[in-house]
This record gives structure tokens, C-alpha cells and sequence, in this order.
């Protein structure tokens, strides 16, 4: 569980990190191509594609992949994101953690209430987005739908943009606040003191500390 | 660089004024269709392939004279042949020519993300600008006619203009000049309305007691109005919509809440930003560390 110095803990494998990457990458194609179509002031990211009708063109197929890439990703963190009563307790407790006073928190494992949480909304977000966009893809599908249900089709894909889009901006904001996280993602590893700090159970999880709660917590 | 109308009154996905110094100020247009005078001819549907260049696929016989099946990227108007038999037991022939009916709140240009792409004139004309036209097609997502058509060629919408480009220089639409018995008339959406009701009284004294004017109020009146015996069962007319109106869905996915979320999204990144600053970045400090070591 250790990198080559001997004192860091693996906590992204190689695999997850690629696969996040492209996830990441995928995501941030999709929504500036779509954020383009949503609101006129951002019609100029069409631009960014080669324009609109390349934007309308491009749109779905870069969904797609992001969506296929987080089916992947979603995978390999699905068990270690079940919600637990703590996880609850935590998010309850978010006025502490915005304040960093995360001592009085509850312990955390591998993923803490919020980021479970984020998972979660990123989920039926995603699932929203591939259903109702497939709906809407004109060129290829909806001619099998009626009017309604493109008409609601439309509604939906917007909602959940917006719901994804804001959830992985406070995602970009909590891997830059919490100090270690973009390093975790981008090189795997977290210092021991990390772990301990920030998910005290994985930290035991793994090895350290095998008799729990001996010293002063 | 298009000839420029200077005579736009809104235009798709655009949140400033559109140039618009020209005003309609003898009155908006209107194209009327008679149905009661209509004899299926079909003339209005060969003026509008000729002056337009368009020519569709030859189609198959669907039961009925109407040739082609539907409206299409290269049939932008289209007689539609319906068959009813009244509670008397007599057949009727409803003959219906179908095309845009150019809404004064046209579901298509609410719904249109390109700028510029569907513009509405001074005059009450919903026009396509088919140059800024992307192809995704809400503006059939939206419309409560389904009237647009996306080509499969080029992908870009379609649908009657009302001949924008005569009714500029002063001529009337093409299907009107080839109208042989009345059926269609274009004037002020004023003459018109004047005329329908002349036409409704006649038909009122001929026993249609139904008779009236189709100018649907839901999207605002419209620039192509019917004149129908059956005014009470719009229906019949090969389903003409009895009550138009741009869709709930559609005013939810393109009302106040793109501003709003998109206001929301941005307050969202400056929470992060002013979080950072108020607050400050959650860091590891040696005491963890030495504690973490502890326990290595």
C-alpha cells in the first residue's frame, strides 16, 4: 500500500487515475458544448468546436464517452460509497466541515458523506443526461419518441446539466481546498498524516494502526 | 452578408434588440385559408415548389390525394385530405393546407439555441435564417403546429417563409397568386380578420352555425388564419390543434430558468473562490503527520 519512498499510501491506482482523467476530461468537453447551447451568453464556447453546427454535431458523442468512462469509474468506487449512518451524521455536521474544524467530525473511511453524496448526484445525473439525451439526439433517434416525450426529454437533460455542473464545480472546489487531493489524483499517493487527518478509517483500514483508538485521538 | 430587413422584431437566442428600425406601420400581414371555398387543387402547393426551387421525392399513394404523405424539408405547405361524415350521415370533404401558421409567439424561436437562426419581422413573418441554423432541432421539439422539417442533406430546418422574400418587395405570397377560386387571400392581419368574418356570416346563413375564425389565442393570434365550418372541431381538419399553445415542458426548459441557473451555476464557482478566501485551504499540518507516524 506504500510507494516506492516507503511512506506515502497508494490511494488512486494508475487505472483510476487514467480513468478519472478521461472522465474529467469528457465531462468538461461535454458541458462547455452544451452550456453553448443552453444559454445565449455562452453561445461563443461553440466556438471552441468549430462552431454550432459542429457543437450539435460533437455534443452527444463526447457524452457518450464521458458517460462510458464514468460507468467505468463508477465501478471500481461503487462499494466504497454506500451510504452509513455517518455518512449522514457528517453531512449533518456541514457547517464543521466548511470551517475545517473536521475534529469534530465523524470518522471518515475511504470516501467521506460528501463526497458519497456527490457520487450519488453524479450518478443519476449521469444517467439522466445519457436517457434524455438520447431522446433529443435528433439526427439519429428521436424519431422514435413523440413530441411529448422529447418535450420532457429536453427538460430533464437541462435540469440535470445544471445539477451535474454544480456539483462538480464544488467537486473542482474541495479537491483544491482540501490540500493533497489534486496530488492524490494526479501521482496516487497521500502522506500517512493525510489519511489520518482526512480518512481516519481507510488510514486504519489499510494496515496503520491495527489496534484502534490505543492512543489519544 | 444577407440583404438586410432592418424590420426584426425578435430573434432567436439573442438577448439584446435585434436592428429594427423599420416598423410595419400599415399593419402586420396575414395569410387566410378558406377552407369552405377550397377545392384541393393543389395549385398552391405547385406555386410554392416552383417559386421556391423545391422539388420533393415523388411519393407512393396513401389512400387519399394527398401526395406527398407529410410536410418535409422540401414541402413546406401541403394539402392535407380529410374525410368526415357528419351526424347526418353526408360525407365531408375537409381539405386543409398545412404550412406554418407564423405564430405572434413562435415556440420555435423561443426554443432556438442559435443566434439568429429564426427571426420574427415587423410584419408578423417567423423566417428561418437557415446560414445560423445548427440542426438540433428544438425548434420541432417546441412547435405546436409540427410544422419545422430538418433536411437530411444539409441538416438545417425548413418550413414556409410566407414568401418573405415577395411580401418585402410588395407581392403577395406564391400560393395566393395560384389560388384559382379565393380560398387564399393576404393582406393586413386587419383586412383579413374583416374578411373572415364576412366569409363566417355567409356560412352562418348557409347552416354551418359553427362557422368561425381560427386565430388561435394561445400563441398569440396567428399570421396564417383558417376559415372553417366546423370552427367548434378544428380536429376534423386532419387533426389542426383545438387548443395551440407552446408547451409547459418547453416554457420550464426556455423561461426565466436559464438565467436563473445559469446565475446559480456562477454564485456556485464564486462560493468555492470566497470560501478560499474567508475561510482558507484545510491542510495536513506536522502534528497529523507525527500522529499518523505513531501509528505506522
Amino acid at each position: 500500500m506504500s510507494d516506492s519512498d516507503g511512506r506515502n499510501l497508494l490511494r488512486y491506482s494508475a487505472e483510476v487515475r487514467t480513468n478519472h482523467w478521461l472522465t474529467a476530461l469528457g465531462f468538461i468537453l461535454a458541458a462547455l458544448s452544451g452550456l453553448a447551447l443552453f444559454h445565449p451568453a455562452l453561445f461563443w464556447f461553440s466556438g471552441l468546436f468549430g462552431g454550432g453546427p459542429w457543437t450539435r454535431i460533437l455534443h452527444p458523442f463526447i457524452g457518450l464517452l464521458a458517460a462510458l468512462m464514468f460507468l467505468l469509474l463508477a465501478a471500481a468506487v461503487w462499494a466504497d460509497n454506500r451510504m452509513r449512518p455517518a455518512d449522514w451524521q457528517w453531512l449533518r455536521q456541514w457547517r464543521d466541515v466548511v470551517a475545517n474544524r473536521e475534529d469534530r467530525l465523524p470518522e471518515v473511511g475511504r470516501y467521506n458523506g460528501g463526497q458519497k453524496l456527490l457520487f450519488l448526484v453524479i450518478v443519476i445525473g449521469m444517467a439522466g443526461l445519457v436517457l434524455s439525451g438520447i431522446v433529443i439526439w435528433r439526427a439519429y433517434f428521436s424519431l422514435f419518441f413523440s413530441v411529448g416525450l422529447i418535450r420532457l426529454a429536453s427538460l430533464v437533460h437541462a435540469v440535470c446539466a445544471f445539477l451535474l455542473i454544480c456539483a462538480i464545480l464544488i467537486h473542482i472546489y474541495a479537491a483544491l481546498w482540501v490540500k493533497g487531493s489534486v496530488h492524490a489524483m494526479i501521482r496516487g499517493t497521500v502522506t500517512p498524516g493525510w489519511a489520518w487527518k482526512h480518512h481516519r478509517g481507510w488510514f486504519r483500514q489499510i494496515g496503520h494502526d491495527a489496534h484502534p483508538r490505543t492512543g489519544p485521538n | 452578408m444577407p440583404l438586410q430587413s432592418l424590420d426584426i422584431v425578435r430573434r432567436s437566442a439573442t438577448t439584446t434588440p435585434a436592428p429594427g428600425v423599420r416598423g410595419a406601420y400599415t399593419g402586420t400581414v396575414a395569410k387566410l385559408i378558406d377552407t369552405s371555398k377550397c377545392i384541393g387543387c393543389k395549385a398552391c402547393q405547385v406555386a410554392c415548389m416552383e417559386w421556391n426551387d423545391l422539388r420533393d421525392e415523388v411519393g407512393t399513394n396513401i389512400g387519399s390525394y394527398q401526395n406527398p404523405a407529410d410536410l418535409s424539408d422540401n414541402t413546406w405547405t401541403l394539402m392535407r385530405f380529410a374525410e368526415y361524415e357528419n351526424p347526418k350521415g353526408d360525407l365531408e370533404w375537409l381539405i386543409r393546407k398545412d404550412g406554418c401558421m407564423h405564430c405572434a409567439d413562435p415556440g420555435c424561436l423561443k426554443a432556438c439555441p442559435a443566434p439568429g437562426a429564426i427571426v420574427q419581422y415587423a410584419n408578423g413573418i417567423v423566417d428561418f435564417q437557415e446560414e445560423n441554423c445548427i440542426g438540433c432541432g428544438y425548434c420541432v421539439t417546441a412547435c405546436p403546429f409540427d410544422i419545422p422539417r430538418i433536411s437530411k442533406r444539409d441538416h438545417k430546418a425548413y418550413k414556409c417563409t410566407l414568401c418573405s422574400d415577395r411580401v418585402a418587395v410588395g407581392l403577395e405570397p406564391a400560393c395566393i397568386k395560384a389560388c384559382p377560386t379565393g380560398a387564399l387571400v393576404f393582406g393586413t392581419k386587419q383586412d383579413m380578420q374583416e374578411h373572415a368574418a364576412e366569409r363566417v356570416a355567409d356560412l352562418k346563413s348557409r347552416g354551418f352555425e359553427h362557422a368561425g375564425l381560427y386565430d388561435p389565442a394561445g400563441v398569440g393570434g396567428t399570421h396564417v388564419m383558417y376559415v372553417l365550418h366546423h370552427a367548434d372541431q378544428p380536429a376534423l381538419y386532419s387533426d389542426l390543434a383545438p387548443d395551440p399553445h407552446i408547451s409547459l415542458l418547453v416554457r420550464a426548459w426556455k423561461g426565466r430558468t436559464k438565467p436563473l441557473a445559469l446565475a446559480v451555476m456562477a454564485v456556485t464557482a464564486l462560493a468555492g473562490f470566497f470560501h478560499l478566501v474567508r475561510v482558507g485551504r484545510n491542510e495536513v499540518t506536522p502534528a497529523d503527520e507525527a500522529a499518523a507516524e505513531k501509528r505506522a
